[in-house]
């Protein structure tokens, strides 16, 4: 049962995808080349030219971007086009110093929905579903992105947002949603939800499609099970559009790559050097079509591997696995990207000792995410309340900080272990 | 009139009471009041001792987190509503009360009772105004 989109894209040969690849990857440097200084810089000083790169076997000679170069370039040094031809922004949850702002022009915005409708289709979408998305609408470009998406294949759309859970099973049941799209862990609370209220027979859902934070099997299975679907990865990142850079088939093996879009490579994180196909290392794309924002070599930072071996669903593009970790200190906690350096910089703003400890787990499909703070002479009182307040501004300075709340345990001076060689700041016990 | 209660930072995790009172018996410290505030995480261990200039240098040698606060001991009859007698006192006279404790019994059998108070002479010339007496340190034997 072959569900695509855009089949003569999704499962055109290699050679095919090549040719549009390397065409789009010439006329996209060119592109950046004239427009945007910042990257012009950055090349000039590898000593390249766009005459260098002629095809994708010339991708490697291109600069990296990286996460710091969007921040040292915010807000519109990375820009390919001027605002007046740009009608939407997205931004990652990430605060001042890490914040991501990506801009679209209305054709960034067709390519991106079309990736997300080749998601849908592939989750078994039609035109007679009706596709419930509960993923934040907003700046976050989960719910902005699917929504687009599910327009395209024509599906009911419910623009339900997160939260609220009570509405999000009434409208489920009273209209009966049939693909569910959210984070994996709403997924699992929803599906806990259902079951508890005895509501499994009233819900119509045949499919999930469940991204922006990682997710184990065992959780795709448990999932499944309790709500009797099929449920599908998306991947992506606000960077390089937002959800549908990837997606599942029915194979459930990976995620392909939307490569008319974006090319994939796989690099060694120490040394940049680019990998063979198989091998795990860090995850760079390049956007070949985007016009607002087109950023090369991005690199991602996600750990994963790619392969091209040929898939049962017919598809032909590149095959990702689950990101199995990342090459930098970021968390994806409850799907908002934090820096333990964020939680450091609130501590010693509030006057805390910048020894602490984050502690995250899963406790029922969900984040939790608990800091270790050391007490300070000036924040010790006689009076609990006093501590109690101070307490709460820590929490809430935390909250601005990371968009998400953090439980804070105020623990004895200089009882966080201080090894001799680098301190063990995270403790991350979710199994994923 | 007040007399130097020392507020120490205590952790929520076995021993760690244990730990300071063992640190002040071997330092010969004689404990002469002792309460604690508790939420679940943490505590405030809040001492009354016969020498807490050595007290709290011992502590903050050990790496304590902890600091001195006026404190006031009100001398209680040690008798069925002793205490109530003083806190109606109290109460007819708007003074507020942080929070209090009681102290290890004097030498002449009476009851003590240590008040924190956000004013110590309103709190003090209510008192007396009653024939209530506030305790001095000399009379409690604290250094």
């Amino acid at each position: 049962m072959p569900n695509y989109y855009q089949p003569e894209i999704e499962t055109a040969s290699r050679e095919q995808i090549l040719a549009w690849q390397n065409e789009r990857l010439v006329k996209q440097v060119k592109h950046v080349w004239d427009n945007v200084p910042y990257y012009r810089q950055k090349m000039e000083e590898k000593g390249v030219t766009p005459d260098d790169i002629k095809s994708v076997d010339d991708l490697h000679k291109l600069p990296f971007l990286t996460k710091d170069d969007l921040r040292d370039a915010y807000p519109y040094g990375l820009m390919g086009k001027p605002l007046s031809e740009c009608v939407r922004i997205q931004s990652t949850s990430g605060t001042t110093g890490r914040r991501v702002v990506a801009f679209y022009t209305q054709h960034d915005i067709d390519l991106w929905e079309d990736c997300c409708a080749r998601a849908i289709v592939a989750a078994g979408g039609t035109k007679d579903d009706v596709c419930h998305v509960s993923y934040g609408y907003g700046l976050f470009t989960g719910g902005p992105g699917l929504n687009g998406g599910s327009h395209k294949v024509g599906c009911l759309t419910l623009p339900m947002s997160s939260g609220n859970t009570e509405r999000q099973l009434q409208f489920m049941t009273d209209l009966g949603s049939t693909i569910l799209c959210c984070t994996p862990s709403y997924a699992a609370y929803l599906a806990e939800s259902i079951h508890e209220m005895g509501l499994r027979d009233k819900i119509k859902l045949k499919a999930g499609i469940f991204g922006a934070e990682a997710w184990s099997e065992e959780m795709r299975h448990d999932i499944e099970q309790k709500l009797g679907i099929k449920a599908y990865d998306i991947y992506g990142l606000t960077e390089t559009s937002g959800p549908g850079v990837s997606y599942e088939c029915s194979e459930q093996t990976g995620m392909h790559i939307n490569e008319d879009h974006f090319i994939a490579e796989i690099i060694d994180p120490e040394t940049g050097e680019v990998l063979p196909e198989g091998s795990k290392g860090e995850l760079v794309f390049t956007s070949i079509t985007k016009e607002a924002f087109p950023l090369l070599r991005y690199r991602t930072r996600d750990i994963c591997v790619l392969t091209r071996k040929p898939c049962s669903c017919g598809r032909t593009h590149v095959k990702m696995s689950k990101p199995m970790g990342r090459s930098d200190d970021m968390l994806i906690i409850k799907g908002v990207n934090v820096f333990p350096s964020q939680i450091e910089t609130v501590l010693l703003e509030q006057g805390y000792p910048a020894n602490y400890q984050i502690i995250v787990d899963r406790v029922n499909h969900s984040d939790t995410l608990e800091v270790m703070v050391e007490m300070a002479p000036d924040k010790f009182s006689d009076s609990l309340a006093d501590i109690a307040e101070q307490e709460k501004k820590l929490v809430n300075a935390l909250k601005t900080m990371l968009g998400i709340y953090a439980k804070v345990r105020i623990v004895s001076p200089k009882s966080i272990t201080r090894s001799e060689g680098k301190a063990v700041r995270v403790i991350d016990k979710r199994k994923i | 009139m007040s007399v130097h209660q020392i507020s120490v930072f205590l952790e929520n995790r076995a021993g760690q009471l244990a730990q300071i009172t063992r640190l002040l018996a071997d330092n010969a410290i004689n404990m002469r009041a002792i309460n604690i505030a508790e939420t679940k995480d943490y505590g405030v261990l809040r001492l009354i001792v016969d020498d807490s200039e050595k007290a709290t240098g011992v502590l903050l040698g050990a790496g304590c987190i902890l600091n001195m606060t006026p404190v006031t001991v009100v001398v209680v009859p040690d008798e069925a509503g002793g205490l109530a007698n003083v806190l109606d006192v109290l109460a007819e006279g708007n003074i507020d009360v942080d929070y209090m404790y009681s102290m290890f019994p004097h030498a002449d059998g009476k009851a003590c009772m240590v008040f924190r108070l956000k004013d110590e002479n309103a709190f003090v010339s209510r008192l007396t105004a009653h024939g209530l007496h506030v305790a001095t340190k000399a009379e409690l034997g604290l250094k």
